[in-house]
C-alpha cells in the first residue's frame, strides 16, 4: 500500500542561511527603529519648544549613545571602586541576577506543587484559591519590610529574604497555570488511561503532566521577569546596595546631576530580564514536544 | 463462552436522561459486532458500558465470563475513539508502547512489539514520527495498532473512521478485516454507515433513541473473507436495504433527536 504523503520539514540549508539572516537584520532593525524615534522626538520637541507631555532636554531625554556611553565612564556618584559604570552595574545584575534566580526556583518549585496539590480536589480549589489570588493583590512593597525584617530576626541572609519576596511574585502564575494545565487533558485521553487502568499517579505523571508543560512553560515565563522585578523591588526596604535595587535608588537621588547613570541602569535591568526570559523559552524547545500549534 | 453479556442493562443520566433501557446482548468469540443507530440510540453509551468507562445504572455487563470492572483492570480490551486520541508529545513508537509500559513490559520487549504491531497496520518505519507529521488516516490506524498491540480479545471501536474521507474509510475497513482475521479477537464497532456495518459485521445490532435500545439483531451471511468485491454483490445490497428499513422502523422520526451525552 503507498502510504500518504508525509510532511517531513524539508531542510535547505539555503532557505535556513536566508532566515537566519532575516531573523538577524530584525534582530538589529527594532533597536535601530527605535534609537531613531527616540532621537527624532527629542530634536522635534527641542527644535519646537514642545512642553507637551513633558519638555524635553537632556535631563528627561539624554542622547542614547550618552546612556551607553555612560557604560564606560566611571560613575559620579558612587564609589565604584576603580570600576567603570557598565562593570559596576554588570556586577550588581549579577547579584539580583542570584536573588531572582534563587527566588524564581523557589516559587516556581511551591507554584508547581501549590498547582499539583489543588488539581487533586475540587474542595482544596475552592478553600485556597481565594487566598492565592488575595495574596497577590498586597502591595509587595508594603509585604518587603515585613519579610526582610523577620528573616532578619533568623539570621538569615539579607539577599536571600530578597529571593523569597521575589518568589512571592513568581509562585502564582505558574500555581494558576500548574493547575489550568493539568485539567487541560482531552476527556479521550482520561478514558484511555482509565481503559488501561491507570492509577492516579500514572495519569498525572504520563498524561496531565506532559498536557500541562505548554501552560507551565507560559507561566515561567512570566515568572521569569517577574523575579527580577520582585528582587529589584526586595532589595529597595531592604537595605541592600549590592545589586540593581540599591543603584537605582542612588541613581534615583542624583538623577537631576547625571540622568544617563539611571537609564543606563534600566538597559542592564531589562538585559537581565531578557537573559532570563531567553534561558525559560531555550528549555522550553528542549523540553516541550508538541505539535508546532499546540505550543503556548 | 460470550465473550460479551450484557444483561438487561440500563443507564439513565443525570438530568432523568435514559440513554439504554433494558438492553440484552451476547456476543461470542470472534464476533464482528456493529451498533448502529441514529444519535441518542446509545450505542456509545453501550461500548462505554462494555469497557466500564461508565457504570449501568441497572443490570450486568460482563466481560470474558467476569463483571466489566475487572475486565477493565485486567486490561482484557483495547479501545478505539473516533478521534486517534495520540499523546503528541509522544512519537509514534511510544504511542503503541504506552500500554505496554503501563503494563510492565521492559524496553526490548516492548520495541519488538511496537515494531510487529507498525508492521500490521503498514506503517513501519513511522515509529520516530510526531503524530502531527501522519495524516488522519494514518493517525487512526497507529491508534488501532496501539489498541492491539497488548493482544487484547476485545477491541471496541466508537466511529473510528467517521472522521475520514470515504476513499481512507473502504481501505481501512479492508485493512481492519485483515486484522480482525489474524487477530483472532472480536470487535464491537459503533457507525453511523449503514455500508460499513455491513461490509465488515458478522451481526448488525439496530438501536433506536428514546429511551435507547435495541430494536433488531441482523446476521450478517455475506462470505468470508470479505473483499472489495463484496460491495457489488447483490446480496450485500439486499443487506444494506434490510439494515436501512430497521433503522427507520426503529427510529420516531418527528421528535427531534436528543444528543447522547456521552
Amino acid at each position: 500500500m503507498s502510504a500518504i504523503a508525509v510532511e517531513r520539514p524539508a531542510e535547505r540549508p539555503r532557505s535556513r542561511l536566508l532566515t537566519w539572516l532575516g531573523r538577524a537584520l530584525l534582530f538589529l532593525a527594532v533597536p535601530l527603529a527605535l534609537w531613531g524615534l527616540w532621537e527624532g522626538y527629542r530634536w522635534l520637541w527641542m527644535n519646537q519648544g514642545w512642553t507637551w507631555p513633558f519638555a524635553v532636554d537632556d535631563t528627561t531625554m539624554p542622547h542614547i549613545t550618552d546612556i551607553f556611553g555612560a557604560l564606560f565612564k566611571n560613575p559620579s556618584s558612587v564609589s565604584g571602586g576603580g570600576d567603570k559604570l557598565g562593570t559596576l552595574l554588570v556586577k550588581s545584575a549579577l547579584f539580583t541576577a542570584k536573588e531572582a534566580g534563587v527566588g524564581f526556583a523557589l516559587g516556581a518549585a511551591v507554584g508547581f506543587l501549590l498547582g499539583v496539590v489543588l488539581a487533586q480536589s475540587r474542595i482544596l480549589q475552592r478553600g485556597f484559591l481565594p487566598y492565592i489570588v488575595a495574596s497577590q493583590t498586597v502591595p509587595i512593597l508594603a509585604v518587603a519590610p515585613i519579610v526582610v525584617v523577620y528573616l532578619g530576626t533568623l539570621h538569615v541572609a539579607a539577599w536571600f529574604s530578597v529571593a523569597v519576596i521575589a518568589a512571592f511574585l513568581t509562585f502564582f502564575p505558574v500555581a494558576i497555570n500548574t493547575l489550568r494545565g493539568l485539567q487541560s487533558a482531552d476527556r479521550r485521553a482520561l478514558e484511555l488511561m482509565r481503559s488501561y487502568a491507570a492509577g492516579r499517579g500514572t495519569i498525572l505523571w504520563k498524561l496531565r503532566l506532559p498536557a500541562a508543560l505548554p501552560y507551565i512553560f507560559a507561566a515561567l515565563k512570566i515568572a521569569a521577569t517577574a523575579s527580577i522585578v520582585g528582587a529589584i523591588i526586595g532589595e529597595l526596604p531592604s537595605g541592600i546596595q549590592d545589586g540593581l535595587g540599591g543603584k537605582i535608588l542612588t541613581f534615583n537621588q542624583y538623577y537631576g546631576l547625571d540622568p544617563t547613570q539611571l537609564w543606563a541602569t534600566n538597559v542592564v535591568a531589562a538585559m537581565l530580564g531578557i537573559v532570563f526570559y531567553l534561558l525559560i523559552a531555550l528549555a522550553e524547545r528542549i523540553v516541550v514536544r508538541r505539535a508546532p500549534e499546540n505550543v503556548a | 463462552m460470550s465473550v460479551v453479556k450484557i444483561d438487561n442493562v440500563t443507564k439513565e443520566f443525570r438530568g432523568g436522561t435514559v440513554a439504554l433501557k433494558d438492553v440484552s446482548l451476547e456476543i461470542e468469540e470472534g464476533e464482528f459486532i456493529s451498533l448502529i443507530g441514529p444519535s441518542g440510540c446509545g450505542k456509545s453509551t453501550l461500548l462505554r458500558i462494555i469497557g466500564d468507562l461508565i457504570e449501568p445504572t441497572r443490570g450486568v455487563a460482563t466481560v470474558n465470563g467476569k463483571p466489566a470492572r475487572q475486565a477493565r483492570k485486567d486490561r482484557d480490551y483495547g479501545i478505539v475513539f473516533q478521534d486517534p486520541v495520540l499523546y503528541d508529545w509522544r512519537t509514534v513508537g511510544r504511542n503503541i508502547a504506552l500500554p505496554l509500559e503501563l503494563a510492565g513490559w521492559n524496553r526490548q520487549k516492548r520495541a519488538e512489539r511496537v515494531k510487529e504491531m507498525l508492521a500490521l497496520v503498514e506503517l513501519s518505519g513511522f515509529d520516530r514520527h510526531h503524530p502531527w507529521q501522519l495524516s488522519g488516516g494514518m493517525q487512526q490506524r497507529v491508534s488501532i495498532a496501539r489498541a492491539l498491540s497488548f493482544d487484547p480479545a476485545l477491541l471496541l471501536m466508537d466511529e473510528p473512521f467517521g472522521a475520514l474521507d470515504e476513499m481512507t474509510r473502504e481501505r481501512l475497513n479492508m485493512e481492519l478485516l485483515r486484522i480482525w482475521e489474524r487477530s483472532g479477537c472480536t470487535i464491537v464497532f459503533v457507525t453511523h454507515s449503514i455500508a460499513e456495518a455491513v461490509f465488515l459485521s458478522t451481526r448488525v445490532v439496530v438501536m433506536s433513541p428514546r429511551p435507547g435500545r435495541i430494536s433488531n439483531v441482523i446476521p450478517i451471511d455475506l462470505q468470508q473473507p470479505r473483499v472489495a468485491a463484496t460491495r457489488e454483490e447483490p446480496r450485500f445490497f439486499e443487506l444494506v436495504t434490510q439494515v436501512r428499513e430497521a433503522l427507520h422502523l426503529g427510529a420516531d422520526l418527528d421528535v427531534p433527536a436528543v444528543e447522547s451525552p456521552v
